[in-house]
């Protein structure tokens, strides 16, 4: 290895070769760019990240990094993160999932990863359809939504993906949207994050499902519909930041900072280590509540690639290296003269 | 038979070229210890050993009923044995279900003790007799067998009356008291069991007086063997003349895992097995667990599919990733086979197969899962497909699997089943000399720097059309890998129609070249015979075992084994053309037989059990006996029954 240090690298260094083949006015082209901002921002090298993708559109992400890449079967990415993280720790790995993907042919693996607590930035790009086969409904589609597969209306009640991640044990849960400007610092936060932290972003599908997040991306609209956490800070949101959010009883109720008598001490305080007031948070939804934008829940929890090589390290302590000569005379051995 | 004196002299003892005995009893009575116990103390005595446990699905079936019998036979012999044997010489039989269940297999004249005090009316009913009717008091089955009757429990309770035990905890110890007696009948030696039973109770789990309970027990049973003059004789069963060395007793799984270990350390990688609990491949893991100061990592992931990904995951970064199952889970995990395949990346399958299809018989044996491992998924995806012979033939399997998957980064299947997985032999204890290294290089590629720079091109090919490991964490070697076509060389997303078909033959062309790894086949038994008995896998014992009995009677007849199913080793085709007639005996309903068919145009004939049960010896020997007279006829395929191999049996009753 050469001593000098090797140049920082730009968010264009991790763009590869390959020709970009999503729609064009994906939203995932801007969640490549940030995700490639952030690798640049965070001097992450391209030898040690590795995206690791199931299938779908969101998950050919691999492809458009000049990093390592995988791009492995439907709803399985969890299980290749895990196989990779235990052979090597050192790596930074980035899993790339979608609705489909992540919550409904992989929604096993995806509980599993977070509760292990495996070190992976795990990004779910959530646009309410089904993409690639081209425009059924989804795990996160709405109740009622009329699709291929559903003309007479879908009858699956919706999933939430950030309130699975809490209930998984997820140790990091935040949520953005690919218009976000915060998208870049959350998702570097994630990446900061030592464990599995889960971000969901709302990702526009401009052929299937145009202007599903339009409440939250829409110029005019989002900053009255949507609240951007802030660590020890009230909770305001709101073109004019008179809204906020405040506790009645045990019952979240949004309020208006011009009214007579609400001030900004009446307000909800985020304490991003406060496990049911981020499971609250998640369960806001549109247009009743703001949806909650940043980091919603954080903790330090050892992660399970670093508790294996302890036990590993513990065991050879213990017992001292073992050698094949002791490996194949462990046991009743006996001679035969 | 000679007659000599023990050295206790005591009685006197008739020598035997070998003696199968069986225990039999309740699931929870202990019937598997007292097996292995007797397996160990005759294989360190310098017998040759074969074992076949066989126990119920249900973890605790209704105590007393014959769905809850568990058994476990141990074969020991003066001579060399290749199998567990078929009929039973000595059956110990601990209540009134496990006699039922298994008094048939008892040879004619041979012996059964019974424990006695179990053969209640509560009991009998229990085990499905009729009122009234006990079959250790049928004037038939006494006239059939020796059947001793012995009140073991109550015996039991007798000699622990003053441990301070509770019943429970003294009950627990009958199956000592059993193998006391089994150790007074065959001339064996206690001090091997004692230490045994001090090393587990009272050092590993701190539990003396359980050891002390045990032992009591044990030499309980051996001295009323001595001193109740119930039993006429004794057995003596002389050492066999195996080559001299240092040996252990290995069970098929145990073998396999410490292949496994072994191949790492010869390839300088670490270990890390990927599985989730299924029976019978669950040992693997039980062995692996606690062997983490050897560097193996063990991950039980949520399902069979995550753990086949991970293990692939594993192979990716550079390490040696295993997953082990059984039947089921290898369905499970067929896709994510497809894109090691397809990504050409090492990883070892480890396929213990059971009864199917679906849960089929999961504690049973069978070697129904070869189209399975050699086709079970979509598209044209090749694999290397390995099955091991016998329980110690496993070890040698999982390092050439290893070896494989690493040198020519490619999944390799391997094929155990229940039978070698969960029976035992001795096993030479080698050395690490023994072993060629596993080497491995890793792609490296330094960046010309010019703006036409190709980069690192993952799928280029050396002369065995291996691609180059390039892992991450290595700067220049950066690409990406995945289920769509890639395009030869560069590794790149490719639709293009010749690159696929070229893609398609290369992956089978890679398997194909594997053969330079594989030895020939070797025939054993006369070169010049009309039929050739071929097996593969299990079956490996009875099959050598039968035709060598053939053979002794003057007729002409050879045999070979199949260990690599896929690529078939170079001289297999012409090998099949020297002989007129092929029998093919197999725990399936005729999976190899359907592919040498295929392959060589080969008139191959099939001997199909399909019991969750190994061969019989004489099962074999009768099929051999149907093709060499001529009776055997047009049938494909004969079916034994009971037994039994019939031409005029072979109605499908329904």
């Amino acid at each position: 290895m050469p001593d000098t240090p090797l140049p920082t690298l730009k968010a264009k260094d991790f763009s590869s070769d390959q020709d970009v083949r999503w729609c064009p006015g994906c939203g995932d082209y801007s969640i490549l760019n940030a995700v490639q901002r952030v690798c640049a921002n965070i001097g992450a090298t391209r030898e040690n990240s590795v995206f690791i993708s199931g299938i779908g559109c969101s998950s050919r992400f691999p492809y458009y990094m000049d990093t390592y890449g995988f791009h492995t079967i439907h709803g399985r990415a969890p299980g290749f993160v895990t196989g990779v993280k235990m052979a090597n720790p050192d790596l930074d790995i980035w899993m790339i999932t979608g609705d489909g993907d992540g919550l409904s042919i992989g929604g096993n693996h995806l509980m599993h990863l977070l509760r292990r607590n495996v070190n992976v930035n795990a990004m779910l790009f959530n646009n309410r359809i089904y993409g690639l086969t081209k425009g059924q409904y989804s795990p996160t589609s709405e109740t009622g939504k009329k699709t291929k597969s559903s003309p007479m209306g879908s009858l699956d009640f919706p999933i939430n993906p950030l309130s699975l991640a809490l209930a998984a044990e997820a140790t990091f849960v935040a949520r953005s949207t690919d218009k976000d400007r915060g998208l870049v610092g959350v998702l570097e936060r994630a990446a900061g994050h030592k464990g599995a932290s889960f971000v969901e972003i709302y990702q526009n599908c401009n052929i299937f499902n145009d202007g599903a997040f339009v409440f939250a991306t829409g110029k005019d609209v989002r900053e009255d519909n949507v609240l951007y956490l802030e660590d020890g800070k009230p909770m305001i949101y709101g073109k004019d930041s008179n809204k906020g959010l405040r506790l009645v009883g045990n019952r979240p109720e949004v309020v208006n900072l011009d009214d007579n008598g609400v001030s900004e001490d009446d307000l909800l305080f985020h304490d991003e280590s406060n496990k049911p007031m981020a499971e609250m948070l998640a369960d806001l939804h549109y247009p009743d509540f703001p949806e909650v934008m940043g980091v919603l829940f954080r903790e330090e929890r050892p992660t399970y690639e670093g508790l294996l090589h302890d036990q590993v390290d513990a065991a050879k302590e213990k017992k001292g290296e073992g050698t094949l000569e002791a490996l194949f005379n462990a046991g009743d051995t006996y001679e035969v003269e | 038979m000679a007659t000599e004196t023990t050295p206790n002299g005591a009685a006197a003892a008739n020598a035997r070229n070998s003696a199968v005995v069986r225990f039999a009893g309740d699931s929870g009575d202990g019937m598997q210890l007292a097996g292995t116990q007797l397996t160990d103390t005759s294989a360190i005595l310098g017998n040759d050993v074969a074992t076949l446990p066989d126990y119920p699905a249900e973890i605790r079936a209704p105590a007393g009923t014959v769905a809850g019998v568990s058994g476990f036979q141990v074969n020991f012999a003066a001579e060399q044995i290749f199998t567990p044997g078929d009929v039973v010489n000595a059956l110990i039989a601990m209540n009134p279900a496990a006699f039922k269940a298994h008094y048939k297999d008892v040879e004619p004249g041979g012996i059964i003790v019974v424990n006695e005090t179990e053969f209640s009316k509560t009991n009998l009913k229990k085990a499905g007799y009729e009122p009234g009717y006990n079959p250790i008091e049928d004037e038939a089955i006494d006239q059939q067998y020796k059947i001793y009757k012995v009140p073991i429990t109550k015996l039991n309770q007798e000699a622990l009356k003053d441990t301070g035990m509770s019943p429970k905890d003294v009950n627990r110890c009958k199956n000592m008291y059993a193998l006391g007696i089994v150790y007074w009948l065959f001339d064996r030696s206690l001090d091997i069991t004692i230490r045994h039973l001090n090393e587990t109770f009272a050092v590993r789990k701190k539990r003396p007086e359980v050891a002390e309970a045990n032992i009591k027990a044990l030499k309980a049973g051996y001295f009323f063997g001595e001193t109740a003059e119930m039993f006429p004789v004794r057995y003596a069963v002389a050492k066999a003349p195996i080559p001299t060395g240092k040996y252990r007793k290995v069970t098929g799984n145990e073998a396999l895992a410490m292949g496994l270990i072994t191949a790492s350390k010869l390839a300088g990688k670490s270990l890390h097995y990927c599985t989730y609990p299924i029976t019978p491949a669950s040992d693997i893991l039980h062995y692996l667990a606690p062997a983490k100061n050897y560097g193996v990592k063990t991950f039980q992931a949520e399902d069979e599919i995550a753990a086949m990904c991970a293990a692939i995951g594993v192979g990716f970064a550079g390490q040696l990733g295993v997953t082990g199952t059984s039947g089921p889970g290898l369905a499970l995990k067929g896709e994510a086979l497809g894109l090691a395949v397809m990504t050409e990346l090492p990883v070892v399958v480890v396929n213990v197969q059971r009864g199917g299809p679906s849960t089929g018989l999961p504690t049973k044996t069978e070697q129904s899962d070869l189209w399975q491992a050699m086709y079970g998924r979509n598209g044209d995806c090749p694999a290397v497909v390995i099955a091991p012979q016998s329980p110690g033939d496993c070890f040698n399997a999982a390092i050439e699997a290893a070896r494989i998957a690493l040198t020519r980064m490619m999944p390799v299947v391997l094929l155990t089943d229940g039978y070698i997985a969960n029976g035992s032999e001795p096993w030479r204890v080698p050395t690490e000399s023994d072993f060629e290294p596993i080497e491995i290089t890793h792609a490296s590629y330094t960046p010309t720097g010019e703006k036409d720079d190709p980069g690192f091109a993952p799928y280029t090919r050396n002369e065995n059309l291996t691609r180059p490991w390039g892992i991450p964490g290595t700067p220049g070697t950066e690409h990406r890998v995945g289920g769509l076509e890639k395009a030869n060389g560069t590794g790149s997303v490719s639709y293009d129609p010749t690159n696929h078909q070229t893609m398609t033959r290369i992956r089978a062309e890679k398997v194909n070249r594997v053969q330079n790894m594989v030895p020939d086949i070797e025939v054993q038994g006369d070169e010049d015979a009309d039929l050739l008995v071929l097996g593969w896998g299990g079956p490996y014992g009875s099959i050598l075992t039968a035709v060598n009995n053939i053979r002794e009677q003057g007729k002409k007849v050879a045999t070979t084994h199949l260990r690599y199913l896929s690529p078939m080793p170079k001289n297999l085709g012409d090998v099949l053309k020297k002989y007129d007639k092929v029998l093919i005996p197999e725990l399936n309903n005729g999976q190899l037989r359907l592919i040498l068919r295929g392959k060589f145009l080969c008139d191959a004939r099939g001997l199909n059990k399909i019991q969750g049960k190994p061969f019989l010896v004489e099962e074999i020997e009768q099929a051999i006996e149907l093709l060499l007279s001529g009776e055997w006829g047009d049938a494909e395929a004969l079916y034994p029954v009971d037994g039994n191999v019939d031409v005029n049996a072979q109605a499908l009753t329904v």
